[in-house]
């Protein structure tokens, strides 16, 4: 998955979930908390949603908002697991 | 408690008695016990009794010379203002505080209401003068709408009242439900209804010669801290002694009173001080919850046996609340975003059916004396705002909020961003609320597009800013919060949907001890470090009524009231809703038809529900707003079925010659 779909598909997720479908214009870099696009219940579910998703597992050192509460962030952060997986196999 | 109505006509056309019938038997759960009518030709009041003081010579509309009143609502020192107008040369015929009422009138004029200390919603007709004065107590315990069609102006205890007449538009607003879907309120004189006002707490209005004033303020709170402060010791005596008198008043009723435990430390102290004053035993009622997120029994039990009193307990289940959610919306009268009203509606009821018309509850203390959780989280925002670097907020933030489980599990990092202020942030006057707001106002977003467009909803705020005293600015950020949560949440949902409604709906007064004007001007006045000790709620309260209640309840952390939400909807497993009316309220073509939701949006929200993923608090907002939004379209908006009126008898005044009984197809306010 190249970054660009990663993006959209995170996009999709978060649009579906907490936006109610509705558009919403919201940079990359732009938080998610501070947007109020998403709250406690919500990092919690995004969080399942990315173990289920990209077959990743997030330890709780990585649970921070540089990884989890922006579009680049995240992208950035599975990426990087992604990576990791594929070096220790 | 009661419930009032009248018509004034602008044009000086004569009122309608039949109109006024049909107004007023549509509050009868307000006041069952007599109902009576007034009509002086362009004037028309009507009066629905629940009989609580002089049971037999409180009757109304009530006349003094010239004076007719028609009053909801208790005057709890009205002894000592008898005593005080007596001296003054007024002669009374009843002990009745409805006729002090009248006298206080004839002497003060609209002044009356600063020697008044109670909780009212009240019109007086002035024949001499040709006047109406309506005026609403201070805080907004009880309520009073108002609407003006062309030629006339309405006004009534409830809304439905008003639209029993045909030419009052039942319109939903948009704006109005913009700010709810913010605030949890309308804002005061705005409701959900396009042309319905409400008339703010604090206010009165007058009418004269077909002119309607527009509403004046005669109170507010001042939180000015004094420069050199009593001691903790005697301002903690001096809450005591007001305590102690804003309880004894409450207790003035020629009916038993009882109280309502909610195993929380007001209720416990207003039920101890009433213990304490009343030679009576007291009886208490609280509810419970089989989930034990929301379930306080044990703190109950154990208040009940350290007061000893008898007390009674109403067991309310999810599927409880789906039962009787219709009919607390119709009480309501507004969407709600949660359903913590409903098991007040059946506790109601369990306390009519045993036979009381009055309880005390505890209501007021966390506004007035500094108690929730939101001026924690702005004190601890503040404080994060000033050390950037400080570990010891996202610490603070944990112990904030021990009963939402999402928040304990997230890192240091993630506590801290949920809770991050930037600096334009600090500086607003808002600061306190804007991050409930904020994520309220999400739900927004299940709106269509075209019933609120979006730049409708961009200054949604700018109403409250405006709203601001001029002295707010001068206040400490405590007390700003404190400001703000009293003169919006409290009058517009507590005491309105989750109080006035849901007593009212079975016949129930509520009284507020602490909700006492002399209370909150004092409490007002405190140094906020008194009300707040670092984070210690209600600091002050505790200390001076630590003899009253157990140490363990006034020590417990707080457990704000909750009840189950969309959970109470669905069947185990998410699958099947609970209730017959569910689904075709939430059906695709409904949704369009009725024009509020996004039905796109709607489906989103239900596919997370039915997946058992609406696990949040906006989630559960989302759906209990959507659904308490479409039963009040399909009762209030699509279909309104005012009750039958019987035929009441019709007072009269004395002098000129009256008009009564207007057949309807004479009068400007025919029912149709």
């Amino acid at each position: 998955m190249t970054t660009s779909d990663l993006s959209q598909s995170l996009r999709a997720f978060i649009d579906e979930n907490f936006l109610f479908g509705v558009q919403t214009a919201y940079g990359d870099d732009d938080s998610l908390l501070e947007g109020s696009i998403i709250d406690s219940t919500g990092v919690l579910e995004l969080v399942a949603h990315l173990e289920d998703t990209y077959g990743i597992t997030i330890a709780d050192e990585d649970l921070i908002p540089e990884n989890l509460d922006s579009i680049s962030g995240l992208t950035q952060f599975i990426s990087r697991q992604g990576e990791k997986a594929t070096v220790s196999q | 408690m009661c419930g009032i109505a009248g018509i004034v006509g602008l044009d000086r056309r004569p009122a309608s008695d039949r109109c006024l019938q049909a107004m007023i038997a549509q509050l009868r759960h307000r006041g069952p016990d007599a109902s009576a009518t007034f009509v002086d030709r362009h004037l028309g009041l009507a009066h629905a009794r629940l009989s609580i003081v002089d049971l037999e010579c409180g009757q109304q509309p009530m006349h003094h010379g010239p004076l007719t009143i028609s009053f909801n609502g208790e005057i709890y020192n009205y002894i000592e203002l008898r005593e005080t107008l007596v001296r003054k040369g007024h002669d009374f015929r009843t002990r009745s505080d409805t006729e002090v009422i009248l006298h206080a009138y004839q002497e003060y004029g609209e002044g009356c209401v600063e020697h008044m200390n109670g909780q009212w919603a009240l019109a007086i007709w002035d024949r001499h003068q040709q006047t109406l004065f309506l005026s609403r107590d201070r805080l907004g315990i009880r309520p009073l709408y108002y609407t003006q069609v062309p030629g006339r102006l309405l006004f009534a205890s409830e809304i439905k009242a008003l639209f029993v007449d045909p030419q009052v538009s039942r319109e939903l607003d948009p704006r109005g439900l913009g700010q709810l879907f913010t605030f949890w309120t309308t804002l005061a004189p705005r409701t959900v209804f396009r042309q319905v006002l409400e008339l703010p707490p604090g206010h009165n209005l007058m009418v004269h010669a077909g002119q309607v004033s527009a509403p004046s303020r005669y109170w507010q709170l001042d939180y000015r801290e004094p420069a050199e402060p009593a001691s903790a010791n005697q301002l903690a005596e001096e809450l005591r002694w007001l305590l102690e008198d804003a309880t004894r008043l409450r207790l003035r009723a020629d009916v038993p009173v009882g109280a309502y435990l909610s195993g929380g430390l007001d209720s416990s102290i207003t039920a101890a001080l009433a213990l304490k004053i009343s030679a009576r035993q007291l009886q208490t009622f609280s509810v419970t919850f089989s989930e034990s997120e929301f379930d306080e029994r044990d703190y109950q039990k154990q208040v009940a046996r350290f007061l000893q009193v008898r007390h009674h307990s109403l067991d309310c289940s999810g599927a409880a609340i789906a039962d009787v959610f219709p009919e607390v919306i119709r009480h309501a009268e507004t969407p709600v975003l949660r359903t913590a009203i409903a098991p007040l509606y059946l506790l109601s009821q369990q306390v009519h059916e045993l036979g009381f018309k009055v309880v005390l509850t505890g209501e007021g203390a966390d506004e007035i004396l500094g108690g929730y959780d939101l001026f924690k989280e702005a004190k601890v925002r503040r404080f994060a705002a000033r050390r950037p670097t400080s570990r010891m907020p996202a610490m603070l933030f944990r112990l904030l909020y021990p009963y939402l489980p999402a928040l304990q599990s997230q890192s240091v990092a993630m506590r801290r961003a949920f809770f991050q202020v930037s600096p334009e942030a600090l500086a607003d006057p808002l600061f306190s609320h804007l991050p409930r707001w904020e994520m309220t106002g999400q739900l927004r977003r299940l709106f269509a597009t075209d019933f609120l467009p979006p730049e409708q909803q961009r200054d949604l705020y700018d109403e409250v800013r405006q709203s601001l005293p001029a002295a707010f600015a001068r206040w400490s950020p405590f007390c700003q919060a404190q400001y703000l949560e009293t003169t919006i949440l409290m009058p517009g949902y507590l005491l309105s949907s989750q109080g006035d409604r849901m007593a009212m709906a079975h016949s129930v007064e509520s009284r507020y001890p602490l909700l006492d004007h002399r209370l909150a001007e004092f409490a007002a006045c405190l140094p906020a470090r008194l009300k707040m000790k670092g984070l210690r709620e209600k600091h002050l309260l505790k200390r001076a009524t630590a003899d009253l209640v157990p140490a363990a309840i006034t020590e417990r952390t707080k457990q704000p009231y909750r009840a189950p939400d969309a959970k109470s909807f669905y069947r185990q497993g998410w699958q099947q809703s609970r209730a017959e009316y569910i689904e075709p309220l939430l059906a695709r073509d409904r949704l369009r038809s009725d024009g509020v939701f996004n039905p796109n949006a709607v489906a989103l929200l239900r596919k997370k529900i039915h997946a058992g993923k609406a696990t949040g608090v906006r989630d559960n907002m989302a759906f209990v707003g959507l659904l308490s939004t479409q039963l009040l379209i399909d009762q209030m908006v699509r279909n309104f079925s005012p009750i039958e009126s019987e035929v009441l008898p019709s007072s009269s005044g004395r002098s000129p010659p009256l008009s009564m009984g207007q057949p309807a197809n004479e009068s400007p306010t025919a029912i149709r």
